[in-house]
């Protein structure tokens, strides 16, 4: 039908000698050829490996996995499937790349703006930083902080230790655990409540200001809210949380929550080398910004502290939120160099273990590859949206 | 345009063609000039490169034999390390043409790999090492230990199943190589270091201090290590599978690679038939009727390279135990060459 109505508007020229018949024909074939493309090499892998006799298809991650791993944000034992294993090895990725992005965004920023700092020792402090953590590769950084760090640490018999509360060895962190009763929950409804009040008041206070000009002190009553409100109901609660401490027995401590050295090492390293990237976007952003911005700021009286938060850095966020996201992206991937120092994250536990036991290399490498793609593209959505916000509205 | 999808459509139909061509391995072999073998990454006594980078231990006889066999010149190997993750995917996809890298024979493998083993190189089993002064003295005494192990391993597997099965609790520390796997028990990550028992006496002498070591007498699993082909070329899997016997056949025989020479001129027929003076056999393997000859000559029989490698000439010290002839009470058998 296309092709007709195409005929008729244009009877004077063929269909097939129109330039827009023409461009859609050669995109469908371009397309086609990609597609057939993919599919020769998919049926051909195939067929070769049901050729050799070797297993395919997914019906393998419901076997049972039959080894164990050390760290497991989900309950998981010899038992559980090969499919466990891989949302065991997925949570582990995900709790170090979003404590690596958060420590490292706190991290740059500070580094980042303290080289731009007038203090001349400040300023060298944190250029020395960036340029030796910038330039060292992260490998090396993890095994540093793995082998030669961490190492060094004393013998679970003759742990560092606080208050028989918290230890620290070479196996690791030892803190103690909240044991929750059921009453806690009203602790949660009143941070929950606490919260809610804290944004009310800034909403508050932006509305009064936008009237009236008329400003009041914010940060400190409100962390006092957030604190205080919980902490009142949890003694009116009766304190329903006991604490289950860290004990040595036998060959190691138990109970307690056990923070791995290889998670300590990997953060370490990954928040270290991640945060002098980010510090370098800071500075570039804020250096963007036209130096009239900064006298106009302070022409009108504004604080240091008020004329950073205020004015420079959320003009900055504009030039800072690409690049940043960039990092956020490249530490998440890092995060697959854990395989080296044995922290288990989906590549050492997914396409390691698993994929050595099961021998079902395509299929597990495809999957792996297929989770870091939708990380990447998660973080970046989340970015760009975020950018949309404090992009510039022009008036 | 017609013309333009007329070709690319041929030039699809000739890729889909040329797609699942499996040439015979020792074919490929001949043309190449040598062989290329998949060892570990270093583990003495197996396969392990010295500081000149020659590689040594049974595993690279075994090698070494395929290529004596096949080329008539044991030299003409080149050797690909890979670690315990990458050694299927390497044989799989043609990278090696024969693994021989202290790797476990088991039903899923053989079965649901694509690969074939086509012998036993060395009968072992798992065990623990610990830290002398842990003071333990059974394997049963480990509820809670943390473990270190190497990725990939049908080790990982045993160690699950005996804690299980002993209603013991552990925590694996999980490494790359046997490197990273003995420097995180040298610096205490872990209590114990878990792996085939030859291997533990290997690593023991990569510590630095060997005697704060010991392993625990338990044996917890059958880890019988031989060389594996890619399934599909039988041709290819009988050369492996019968250089071996006739390094075993040979130790059988009493042949050696000092006397081989004077054997020749043996009465015996069995040795005549093995050393190709009459009636060779190299014919329905496709090979020169020397091959068994070339083998022991350059090589040795099975008692020589186990002696040289891991056995009594070595630092591993490691006794023949199952290791053995079937005549003196062990595994080691060959089918009659004939």
């Amino acid at each position: 039908m296309a092709k007709k109505t195409i005929e008729q508007e244009k009877s004077k020229t063929k269909f097939w000698n129109d330039p827009k018949v023409r461009a859609i024909f050669f995109q469908i074939l371009a397309i086609g050829a990609v597609a057939a493309f993919f599919l020769y090499i998919i049926n051909n892998a195939l067929t070769n490996m049901e050729q050799r006799g070797i297993t395919t298809g997914f019906g393998f991650l419901e076997d049972p996995a039959g080894f164990g791993i050390i760290q497991t944000l989900i309950p998981y034992d010899e038992t559980y499937s090969y499919g466990r294993t891989f949302f065991v090895g997925l949570l582990n990725t995900i709790l170090v790349s979003i404590m690596g992005i958060f420590l490292a965004t706190i991290l740059g920023f500070a580094i980042g703006i303290a080289r731009l700092s007038q203090n001349w020792l400040i300023a060298k402090v944190a250029s020395t930083y960036i340029e030796i953590f910038r330039n060292l590769p992260l490998l090396l950084q993890i095994f540093f902080w793995y082998f030669a760090v961490l190492r060094v640490l004393p013998s679970p018999r003759n742990s560092l230790s606080m208050g028989e509360a918290v230890f620290f060895n070479v196996r690791g962190l030892y803190i103690p655990a909240p044991i929750t009763e059921s009453a806690f929950i009203a602790v949660w409804i009143a941070l929950a409540i606490a919260i809610i009040i804290v944004i009310g008041m800034y909403r508050y206070e932006h509305k009064l200001q936008k009237e009236t000009g008329k400003t009041f002190p914010l940060f400190l009553p409100s962390v006092g809210i957030v604190i205080g409100l919980p902490l009142i109901v949890f003694f009116l609660a009766g304190s329903p949380m006991t604490w289950e401490y860290p004990e040595l027995r036998g060959f190691n401590f138990t109970g307690g929550i056990t923070i791995i050295p290889e998670l300590m090492a990997l953060l370490v390293a990954l928040t270290i080398y991640t945060a002098a990237f980010i510090a370098e976007v800071v500075r570039s952003g804020i250096e963007a910004i036209p130096r009239g911005q900064s006298e106009a700021a302070n022409a009108l009286g504004l604080t240091n502290g008020q004329r950073l938060r205020l004015i420079i850095i959320p003009q900055a966020m504009r030039v800072i939120i690409p690049p940043l996201t960039n990092q956020y992206l490249n530490l998440t991937k890092n995060s697959s160099l854990a395989t080296a120092i044995g922290y288990p994250d989906l590549v050492s536990v997914f396409a390691g273990t698993t994929l050595n036991q099961t021998g079902q290399a395509v299929e597990i490498i495809f999957m792996t590859m297929a989770v870091y793609l939708t990380l990447s593209l998660t973080t970046s959505a989340l970015m760009n949206w975020y950018n949309k916000r404090i992009a510039l509205v022009e008036r | 345009m017609k013309k333009q999808f007329v070709s690319a459509v041929a030039a699809l139909g000739l890729l889909a063609t040329s797609a699942a061509s499996m040439a015979g391995t020792l074919d490929d072999v001949k043309s190449k000039g040598f062989v290329q073998c998949g060892v570990s990454t270093g583990l003495p006594g197996f396969s392990n490169p010295d500081d000149k980078g020659n590689w040594t231990g049974i595993d690279v006889d075994v090698c070494r034999a395929v290529a004596a066999a096949t080329l008539g010149d044991a030299s003409k190997v080149k050797y690909v390390p890979l670690n315990a993750k990458e050694r299927f995917t390497a044989l799989q996809s043609g990278e090696v043409d024969v693994l021989s890298r202290n790797t476990t024979w088991t039903l899923t493998r053989d079965g649901s790999l694509g690969l074939n083993f086509t012998g036993v190189t060395y009968y072992d089993g798992q065990g623990f090492m610990i830290n002398k002064n842990l003071g333990v003295k059974s394997a049963k005494d480990l509820d809670g230990a943390a473990v270190c192990i190497q990725a990939g391993t049908t080790t990982e597997l045993n160690l699950a199943d005996y804690f299980r099965q002993h209603g013991m609790k552990y925590q694996a520390v999980v490494f790359d190589t046997s490197d990273q796997t003995v420097k995180g028990f040298e610096s205490g990550r872990c209590d114990v270091l878990t792996s085939d028992a030859s291997q533990l006496y290997a690593l023991r002498i990569k510590l630095a201090k060997p005697e704060s070591a010991m392993v625990l007498p338990e044996i917890i699993s059958k880890e019988p290590l031989g060389p594996v082909v890619r399934q599909g070329d039988d041709a290819w899997f009988n050369i492996v599978k019968w250089t071996l016997f006739a390094t075993v056949a040979a130790e059988e025989l009493g042949v050696t690679s000092k006397n081989v020479d004077e054997m020749k001129s043996s009465t015996n027929p069995n040795i005549k038939r093995l050393l190709g003076v009459d009636a060779g056999q190299g014919k329905n393997l496709g090979l020169p009727d020397t091959w068994a000859y070339n083998i022991i000559k350059q090589i040795g029989n099975y008692g020589e390279m186990f002696d040289r490698n891991v056995g009594k000439g070595s630092a591993l010290g490691i006794d023949r135990g199952i290791n053995a002839l079937w005549t003196q009470g062990g595994l080691q058998y060959a089918p009659p060459i004939r």
